[in-house]
């Protein structure tokens, strides 16, 4: 099953496409990674997957073929929005009982007991709690209600790298013990090698590259050789090149078994060092390759 | 534990396909709880007012009560007279209380979603299995019930308020009298208040979505209702049906009288006494002399009359007070159902 399924989606808000040409599929059981700078289009796909906005362009279905706002991914999707909104006024005790009468499914007792383990006292008002704790409330609200899919927008760019660490912990958990489909934005680019197996790298409305993170690190080689012959290497597409005065560093798309040119050395790539390398050239794309359309090329990397 | 999730996957499938949404009646407790201390303080502003209505109601038909039952020929009789007619001035002829539909309106209506909009909470609240659509809906028709309720309930206060000033039949005491159509009082009565506080929630709904902030909201739902209310009463009103003709000089004060002209063997000949020929006001010129230097209206017309001149009168009367209050309560209904309805469907439409 596809968590997300997009072929050609766009948004357009006025004159401006904040989201073109997005064709993308993310299979179920992931921790899917949507990363791209700020103004990329991550917030706009995910307003799109949970309904909050309809496309301009294109199609798009989320759980196996769901519409986006239907009931049935209504109910298998549980989003968390960007700064964790919630009721101020509001305690927490009441937040779990707004959350229950809105939903189908609502585990309280999970609810009440996470609450209990992170020591976020019931009767305290959601806009007393402080920051972490108003997304760990945000979060077990979301994973109380079982869903399939945890949709999370920027969950921590406002924390600290505490409540950041007990943050994630808590989304791998719910990944790893109940089986949620996990997709989440972020820019904060070390946060994601320990947390995501799945990548989506987003840049100018467009997706520049997807795919299972074991994939895409095979699938490429930092080559470290004169920096004089940089401009020869021609057998593999070249992502990204980083000159310095004696050395190149080309970020390439090769296997392990592609050759290496002589003088040339070839490493295995970080997470973050690809996707610095894509994210320093939107262009990439349209990788080079045997007459592929880019996005189909980006989709392919999955398989 | 996903052996588990394995297990259960086609039970859940199967389930989906006959998926029922989340109950209405869910939304209850959601409205309650978030709307209780707004719906609190807007309860104890019109408990407050109510009371105020009460007390000088009271003293309002005992001051009628007494200016009714006094012997002309009693010298106390013309203060009291004046005591019940200055009364009136008390809630300013009624316009004060106009102001309460777009209270309700601007202050419950327009925050329902501009502060869902304002402080991203509807990123929340739409995106629960009960769905934002849904949500809009409940929010909107629940609310609209208990303000529309509540304002029915003001308006019977204020009929019993009002009852003095209607009542006919002591234009001899020169008692103030106002007619059931008078602009202050027609939407105070009957159904027209409770529909004109439920089309200022509905306005209040419709701006919170589009404008996404309160206090900005508040301001134009103010100004809509403000706007849609002066039109209402200045144009539409005395177009719901058709004015009657008399050619009784003595329409009764309840009536409401639009134009008043003279003819002449079945021609329009001049409005009012100002207009008349000059010669037909010499004619009729040594009538005796009214206060202010000018001639008194009845014997002028008396004298008009006598020259062959009959006076046509166009009027609402009295008796269509309900007709004009079901028009009115009507075309607000309406027009409430529709604002809704496109709140809605911009909800659904924006938010797939």
């Amino acid at each position: 099953m596809k968590v997300i399924e997009a072929a050609g989606l766009g948004k357009r808000f006025g004159s401006t496409w904040a989201l073109r040409e997005c064709t993308l599929a993310i299979p179920d059981g992931h921790v899917a990674a949507l990363v791209g700078p700020n103004g990329a289009g991550k917030t706009t796909l995910l307003n799109l997957a949970v309904g909050l906005a309809a496309p301009s362009a294109g199609d798009l279905s989320v759980l196996g073929g769901r519409r986006p706002g239907s009931p049935a991914a209504l109910d298998g999707i549980a989003f968390v929005a960007q700064d964790t909104p919630l009721y101020k006024n509001l305690s927490a005790a009441d937040m779990l009982h707004l959350t229950r009468n809105l939903n189908r499914h609502f585990d309280q007792g999970y609810a009440e007991g996470r609450l209990g383990e992170l020591g976020i006292p019931l009767k305290r008002k959601a806009g007393k709690l402080s920051g972490g704790q108003q997304a760990q409330l945000a979060l077990s609200l979301a994973l109380a209600r079982r869903p399939r899919l945890l949709v999370l927008d920027e969950p921590v760019a406002m924390l600290d790298p505490l409540a950041r660490h007990d943050f994630m912990a808590t989304v791998l958990t719910a990944a790893a013990d109940d089986g949620v489909s996990v997709l989440l934005s972020s820019h904060v680019l070390a946060e994601l090698e320990r947390v995501a197996d799945y990548l989506i790298l987003m840049s100018q409305g467009r997706v520049q590259l997807a795919g299972e993170v074991d994939d895409l690190l095979a699938s490429h080689r930092m080559l470290t050789g004169p920096t004089a012959e940089a401009g020869n290497y021609a057998e593999r597409p070249v992502v990204h090149v980083r000159r310095a005065e004696a050395q190149a560093h080309l970020l390439v798309r090769a296997t392990a078994d592609d050759p290496i040119p002589r003088g040339w050395e070839a490493h295995p790539v970080g997470l973050e060092e690809l996707a610095l390398a894509y994210l320093r050239e939107p262009g990439a794309a349209a990788m080079p390759g045997p007459a592929r359309r880019p996005e189909a090329e980006a989709s392919e990397v999955t398989k | 534990m996903t052996a588990l999730t394995a297990l259960t996957a086609p039970t859940r499938l199967e389930a989906e396909a006959t998926l029922r949404p989340v109950p209405w009646r869910r939304m209850a407790w959601v409205i309650w709880r978030q709307h209780r201390v707004g719906l609190g303080a807007v309860a104890a502003a019109l408990s407050a007012l109510a009371v105020y209505v009460w007390i000088v109601g009271l003293q309002l038909h005992h001051a009628y009560v007494a200016a009714t039952t006094c012997n002309p020929a009693s010298p106390v009789c013309g203060g009291l007279i004046t005591h019940f007619n200055f009364m009136n001035h008390v809630l300013v002829g009624g316009y004060t209380l106009q102001l309460v539909p777009a209270l309700i309106g601007a202050f419950v209506g327009a925050p329902v979603l501009a502060r869902e909009l304002e402080t991203g909470t509807f990123r929340y609240a739409w995106t629960q299995g009960f769905g934002g659509w849904r949500w809009t809906l409940a929010k909107l028709v629940g609310l609209a019930v208990v303000v529309t309720a509540a304002a029915g309930a003001l308006s019977l206060l204020f009929s019993w308020y009002y009852q003095p000033y209607l009542a006919t039949g002591h234009q001899a005491l020169s008692l103030s009298e106002e007619s059931p159509f008078s602009s202050a009082l027609f939407d105070l009565r009957g159904v027209a208040f409770a529909a004109w506080t439920l089309v200022a929630f509905a306005i209040g709904g419709l701006a919170g979505l589009l404008i996404r902030r309160v206090v900005p909201a508040i301001v134009a739902t103010l100004a809509a209702y403000t706007g849609l209310a002066l039109v209402t009463a200045n144009l539409l009103r005395q177009h719901y049906l058709t004015p009657l003709l008399t050619t009784n000089p003595n329409v009764p004060g309840s009536a409401w009288i639009f134009s008043q002209w003279w003819t002449k063997g079945g021609k329009f000949a001049f409005f009012g006494w100002r207009d008349a020929p000059h010669n037909l006001v010499q004619q009729c010129a040594s009538i005796p002399v009214g206060p202010l230097g000018k001639p008194s209206q009845g014997t002028l017309a008396q004298c008009f009359a006598q020259h062959g001149y009959t006076q046509l009168t166009s009027y609402q009367p009295a008796s269509r007070f309900w007709a004009f209050q079901w028009i009115e309560g009507g075309w607000l209904l309406a027009l409430s159902v529709l604002l809704i309805a496109v709140t809605v469907w911009v909800v659904r439409r924006r938010a797939a």
